[in-house]
């Protein structure tokens, strides 16, 4: 059962060349479908030929995942909490019953806790074992998330880590390293950035990340001043 | 087991190099690998652990020079084989371009329609189980991970075996993903519990005193100190 490979050993190799376009590796491969391919297609039409899976629910799964589940999702369950005193509340005691208020509830998300970002502690999450992630929230991760890199160091050199994605986080901020070893999944509630009070719920969830709800990034203040900037205290 | 997926404090992976606009999904293989694991999964010959103790069992090569949906592709069909949902033999001839007819399963349960299979995603499966037992440990109490090397499915990572923590919660129990993941049913369950460590007692010099790592583990993880 060895699994050959179309582009990804190139992709995640050790020498890895910053070369970003692992589209054009796919496409380079498209003429002769390499073995990978051929073996999802094996695997698809004889479990659609003996009846275990219906093509139609193939479509369904695809369309949920790549159009209703994302992070556009998990920024409203943080704008809400940013404004709604009462909802932050019931988000912090039992985050899977206050997302599923908004709609929001199911596959990967059905143990979940959200942890929140302040002046004293900075928290990011990870899965170092597979890539364990809140689907209903934030949708499928992506590719940085799933990688050795990340895993690796996220738990031994988080400061490394958020360095690179420009985050530097002043010494007296305790940093907490969420690792997802068992079915709890973890949101981060991003601090809300200054100049935002005379926003509406959705002008603010327009401005909550993906990557600040990980941890891996913070909420930006909508066309900030630099001295504004810098007097956020949000830890650079 | 000590596989190649237990990464947690590994060197010499290089940068994150994040991909601000890269699309779900990569490649058209990898959108058809996602749909087909969750909606085989449905055949219930199998459950997520054990889904996640396949992946594992690539060998450590293999594991480190593929990707996250090559390491599915390889739990998938490695999971149809040992659940003798389809035959070695069966994937070698439909990738050879031989479209002999699938052989019937015996029992097959009937495919989920896409309208259950996503009541069902939006049902969810919780892993929590009702239990008389009360827990061994209380909020505060000061726990060592067990230094334990199973050759099996485990969820307490390498790099936290034989260090000590503190109890941060106690969320009840929920199904023990290390026995779980060999296929003998749910069980009782186990306590599971947060547990603090900090980044001195994983690390060691030069870590951080202030950083903390939080991991979720089982009663059968974690000895009294």
């Amino acid at each position: 059962m060895a699994v050959k490979t179309c582009g990804s050993i190139a992709r995640m190799s050790s020498d890895h060349h910053h070369h970003h376009h692992h589209h054009d590796s796919g496409s380079h491969d498209e003429p002769r479908l390499c073995d990978t391919e051929l073996r999802v297609r094996a695997l698809e039409s004889l479990l659609v030929e003996k009846g275990l899976v219906d093509p139609a629910a193939l479509d369904a799964i695809i369309e949920n995942y790549e159009t209703r589940v994302g992070p556009r999702n998990g920024a409203r369950v943080v704008a809400k909490a940013w404004t709604d005193p009462q909802y932050r509340q019931r988000l912090l005691e039992d985050a899977t019953s206050a997302i599923a208020e908004l709609g929001f509830q199911g596959r990967q998300g059905e143990h979940t806790q959200v942890v929140v970002n302040d002046e004293r502690v900075h928290n990011l999450v990870v899965c170092t074992l597979c890539s364990c992630y809140p689907w209903p929230t934030l949708g499928l991760p992506p590719t940085w998330y799933k990688s050795a890199p990340y895993r690796a160091r996220a738990v031994s050199d988080p400061r490394g880590v958020l360095k690179e994605f420009g985050l530097r986080i002043p010494d007296e901020v305790e940093i907490r390293v969420w690792d997802s070893t068992a079915e709890m999944r973890y949101l981060v509630l991003p601090r809300r950035p200054a100049g935002t009070e005379d926003l509406d719920e959705e002008a603010l969830a327009a401005l909550v990340t993906r990557d600040a709800m990980i941890g891996v990034g913070i909420v930006e203040s909508p066309n900030p001043p630099e001295a504004a900037r810098r007097g956020q205290g949000d830890g650079r | 087991m000590n596989g190649a997926h237990d990464l947690g404090g590994m060197h010499g992976f290089g940068p994150i190099d994040p991909d601000p606009n890269e699309p779900i999904f990569a490649h058209e293989w990898e959108r058809r690998c996602f749909a087909i694991t969750l909606a085989a999964a449905f055949t219930k010959r199998w459950n997520l652990d054990m889904s996640r103790h396949a992946r594992e069992r690539m060998k450590p090569d293999e594991y480190l020079s593929t990707g996250y949906y090559e390491h599915w592709l390889h739990g998938l069909e490695t999971l149809l084989v040992e659940s003798g949902l389809i035959s070695v033999q069966e994937i070698e001839a439909r990738m050879r371009g031989d479209l002999s007819r699938a052989s019937p399963v015996p029992d097959a349960p009937a495919a989920m329609n896409a309208d259950q299979v996503l009541a069902a995603f939006a049902q969810g499966s919780s892993v929590s189980v009702p239990t008389e037992r009360s827990p061994r440990f209380r909020l505060g109490d000061r726990v060592r991970a067990r230094n334990h090397h199973p050759i099996g499915h485990t969820r307490l990572p390498r790099y936290a075996r034989g260090r000590c923590g503190i109890v941060r919660e106690c969320r009840g129990a929920h199904i023990f993903a290390d026995t779980n993941a060999q296929g003998l049913g749910k069980g009782e369950g186990e306590h599971l519990y947060n547990v603090e460590f900090t980044a001195e007692e994983l690390w060691g010099e030069g870590a951080v005193a202030r950083d903390v790592v939080r991991l979720d583990l089982w009663e059968p993880h974690l000895e009294s100190v």
